[in-house]
């Protein structure tokens, strides 16, 4: 499958899930902390230590270790705290 | 192991801020703790310091309140020069927001009487109809009635005020006692000796901060602590930029950014489980108040257990026929941190509590207040 990271072609394959295809494709980091601003990566892989957060076709704070792989996927690194208004 | 001027049994926020006010003034104290098996109420707290609505039916405690809220910052001031750790305090003023005009009329209501009573302590609060209060937060949704703002509420991070206070009284050289269950407080002539599941200990001065283990330890001393668990549930969305600078009663954005929605009340013995029909209201109520946290994801849900005395209000007691055992007990240690650590705890080290606490004492249930 092939999706888009930061607006680069990444591969992936089906059923991975976006944390480990960004892992797969040698993304090390993949957001900006919300409180301190630091980079972090996909860590614990089950869901429950957020560090995965990306933003994924326009959706803010995403999971990227619960969402599956979509062929065309959108990418986006996840910068600092979401905002909603 | 030697003697100690007092141990405070109780590690978590009552106890942990009453133990770093004794030793600031020169005490050598022991914090007695649990574990995590505890029920460690300072863990699970919403971090409101809260002034506009406490006291309705006892005056005194509202002054109680205010004085904390007022010595608040100076609190923070200390620990932050002791530890490096900021406590998180910020005291823009508070909103209760009501979702209908009945509701804004019973909370307007509510106000008039509070601030009716004899002996009130005098603060200022505005009631705000909808145009003002959208001024003020232009978040609000539609069927915002109306609401109370009270510029001295406040709210902190009780997380990183545990592990300050904790840090300061480690700095300080006091002896913080982890899985020390107490089983029994005996008079000696010097003093104490508390017997614990990890050995004896012997103090001058015991002060009682065991939440709701006081009610078990306080008959050992001739006290009365009825107190009972209120379960309170709590939950937390995900991160997000700042867009709400002030706390309401049920709703704050964290300094970190999280919004916590709570303010439930049950009672539902010593069961710390949350459900999710109580949680659903609070996030439904919620939601009608600030239509934009419907598109935050939720990250966790807790419950609590309040420390709960029959009318609501503190209970700070010294023994008739154990002179220099001392109880305190409240369900608000947050607010109240900067009270039990400035001014209640230089009463203890001087071993008598003056008349301005009889209010608090629990005469007022109709007990006696030394067995």
């Amino acid at each position: 499958m092939r999706l888009s990271v930061d607006g680069r072609p990444v591969e992936a394959r089906a059923g991975d899930t976006v944390a480990a295809a960004l892992l797969a494709a040698g993304v090390l980091d993949c957001r900006d902390s919300a409180v301190g601003g630091v980079p972090r990566a996909p860590y614990c892989l089950m869901g429950v230590c957020f560090d995965c957060l990306v933003r994924i076709d326009g959706v803010d704070n995403c999971q990227g270790c619960l969402v599956p792989v979509r062929e065309g996927m959108r990418v986006e690194r996840q910068r600092g705290a979401r905002t909603v208004g | 192991m030697r003697g100690h001027d007092i141990a405070v049994l109780g590690g978590g926020l009552v106890g942990s801020a009453i133990a770093w006010g004794l030793t600031r003034l020169g005490a050598r104290v022991a914090l007695l703790d649990e574990g995590d098996v505890a029920f460690r109420a300072s863990r699970g707290n919403f971090g409101l310091v809260w002034v506009q609505s406490k006291g309705q039916g006892m005056a005194a405690y509202a002054g109680w309140t205010k004085r904390s809220s007022d010595s608040w910052a100076e609190l923070q001031d200390h620990l932050r020069a002791e530890t490096g750790i900021d406590a998180g305090f910020a005291r823009p003023g508070g909103f209760s927001l009501c979702l209908s005009e009945a509701e804004l009329d019973a909370r307007i209501a509510w106000m008039r009487r509070l601030h009716n009573q004899p002996d009130m302590v005098p603060y200022p609060y505005e009631v705000l109809d909808r145009p003002a209060l959208a001024r003020m937060l232009p978040a609000i949704g539609p069927e915002v009635a109306g609401g109370i703002f009270c510029p001295i509420d406040g709210h902190a991070n009780p997380l990183r005020l545990l592990r300050a206070l904790h840090g300061a009284l480690k700095a300080r050289g006091a002896d913080y006692l982890p899985e020390h269950a107490v089983e029994g407080i005996v008079r000696t002539v010097a003093g104490f000796e508390i017997d614990t599941t990890k050995g004896k200990l012997g103090a001058q001065q015991v002060v009682l901060t065991a939440g709701l283990g006081n009610a078990r330890l306080a008959p050992m001393v001739g006290l009365t602590a009825p107190v009972r668990p209120q379960r309170g549930q709590i939950v937390v969305t995900e991160r997000a930029a700042r867009f709400l600078d002030h706390p309401m009663v049920t709703i704050r954005q964290t300094d970190e950014g999280s919004v916590m929605i709570g303010d439930s009340q049950e009672e539902a013995g010593f069961d710390t489980q949350v459900g999710a029909p109580i949680l659903a209201t609070m996030a439904e109520r919620a939601v009608r108040m600030f239509p934009r946290l419907g598109q935050l994801g939720v990250v966790r849900t807790w419950a609590a257990l309040r420390v709960m005395t029959p009318d609501g209000f503190p209970i700070y007691q010294q023994s008739i026929s154990h002179p220099g055992a001392f109880l305190a007990t409240c369900h608000s240690g947050v607010t109240l941190a900067a009270a039990h650590a400035l001014h209640l705890a230089p009463h203890i080290l001087g071993g008598h509590l003056p008349t301005s606490f009889a209010p608090f004492g629990p005469a007022r249930f109709g007990v006696p207040a030394a067995a």
